[in-house]
């Protein structure tokens, strides 16, 4: 089982970006003013940001890692490694964390690569780059997470189109002997890798002008083309809904942690009616469960510390806090952290423009 | 669990849906907008009160509201 403890990393700050552009779900005109309605409530998004076509995720995490990199007074030549975890990198080929370790003047010294991971990616990031410093020969890294969704979602598919928001974070880590460990469960199941799919662009299917960008009506209100994102919602349901509490449960298990003893659970923000039923299995309450979904929507690998600078910010930059991070979705991946922070540097939230 | 309950939850759960309203005979597509979003609310509230999991293909096949007991009610025998 994927379940370790990493010693010795100490969060120092989390900072988010995203694009200017508001798209608001009360002007989604595809469906009907009552299904908007009752969509809203449900999927909890009234609101989300959408990146102008030529921003890429990497431009959200350059500007949220200036920012972060500045306010915490590091110099640049001490960062060894840079992570990238997203599913919407610049170019096919070359990976995009190289292009930020040059954008970003970080010295050649330092290891950079990318991690093809969504909704489960902050997670898995943090469980990475733990493990590489861990051992104290790399001081301080940057973790940046996040996906621009919105141009890979076809407008006429209601499944889809009003859940996603663009975002890119970035999340800084150094080695710091005796700090309090990070402690991860991470879990996995590609039988359901077609649950949340881009089906065209790939080697399996390689981009076809005769069959890629035609819009196929799948069933009432959802047309999309094979370049867009597809949704099993069920599927993706069911597996949140039957994944995620054992994750969490395990892991404080393992830990030996109460979760009256976490001060936060943040979850990947997928949509309000299943963050809302995990939320109720696992028997936690409102004010510790934290939300950004309505003002920004479902923003992949972004969501957790995305919520974490709007919703938690002031908090986490006074005092000591433990909190239990969780994502699950598009793999299927899915996993947990419980780690503590203590007096973050959290830059306010940060706008992109173009 | 006993119909009677299943069926008061499920009015409680769907504000289209008024008390008393809902018979076991009825047609569920004749009742509310029997969508996708209504399916997942459905979804979350079983899983919630009862601990039971559905599939698109078993929701797809049940049309009354008694179809939609007994799917329930045989998933909750089975994990009791």
């Amino acid at each position: 089982m994927a379940i370790f403890s990493v010693p010795d990393i100490r969060l120092a700050g989390i900072s988010a970006c995203v694009p200017e552009a508001e798209f608001h779900n009360k002007d989604y005109d595809w469906i009907s003013e009552k299904e908007r309605e009752t969509l809203i409530k449900t999927i909890g998004v009234e609101k989300k940001r959408h990146a102008e076509k030529g921003t890429t995720t990497a431009d959200l995490c350059y500007d949220a890692s200036e920012e972060l990199i500045n306010q915490l007074g590091w110099d640049k030549k001490d960062i060894d490694l840079l992570l990238f975890v997203s599913q919407s990198r610049d170019y096919i080929i070359p990976a995009t964390s190289g292009l930020l370790q040059h954008r970003l003047a970080l010295p050649k010294s330092c290891m950079a690569m990318d991690v093809s991971l969504g909704c489960s990616g902050y997670i898995y990031g943090l469980s990475m780059i733990g493990s590489l410093m861990t051992t104290g020969k790399i001081k301080k890294g940057l973790l940046l997470t996040g996906d621009i969704s919105t141009l890979n979602t076809s407008y006429k598919d209601k499944s889809a189109f009003p859940l996603f928001g663009d975002a890119g974070t970035a999340t800084a880590l150094e080695f710091q002997k005796g700090a309090s460990s990070l402690h991860f469960n991470l879990q996995t199941d590609g039988g359901g890798y077609d649950a949340i799919i881009i089906p065209d662009g790939g080697i399996r299917n390689f981009a076809d002008k005769d069959t890629s960008f035609d819009y196929e009506m799948i069933s009432e209100g959802i047309h999309r083309n094979k370049f867009n994102i597809a949704l099993d919602g069920i599927k993706v349901f069911n597996f949140s809904l039957r994944e995620v509490k054992p994750n969490v449960n395990t892991l404080l298990g393992a830990t030996d942690r109460s979760s009256e003893s976490i001060d936060y659970f943040v979850f990947h923000q997928a949509n309000k009616l299943m963050n809302e039923t995990i939320r109720k299995q696992l028997k936690l309450p409102p004010e510790k469960v934290p939300y950004s979904l309505a003002e920004y929507g479902n923003t992949s690998s972004a969501s957790i510390p995305l919520t974490m600078v709007t919703e938690l910010k002031e908090a986490l930059k006074g005092g000591s806090h433990s909190s239990c991070l969780s994502g699950f979705g598009v793999g299927l991946s899915w996993g947990s952290v419980i780690l503590n922070t203590e007096k973050l540097v959290v830059p306010e939230l940060l706008v992109h423009k173009k | 669990m006993n119909i009677k309950d299943f069926i008061r939850k499920i009015e409680e759960e769907f504000e289209d849906l008024q008390p008393n309203s809902l018979e076991a005979s009825d047609v569920l597509k004749d009742k509310f907008t029997w969508d996708s979003i209504n399916a997942l609310i459905f979804l979350a509230h079983v899983n919630v009160e009862y601990d039971v999991e559905i599939t698109a293909d078993e929701l797809v096949q049940s049309e009354t509201v008694e179809d939609l007991y007994n799917l329930v009610h045989s998933k909750y025998q089975i994990k009791a």
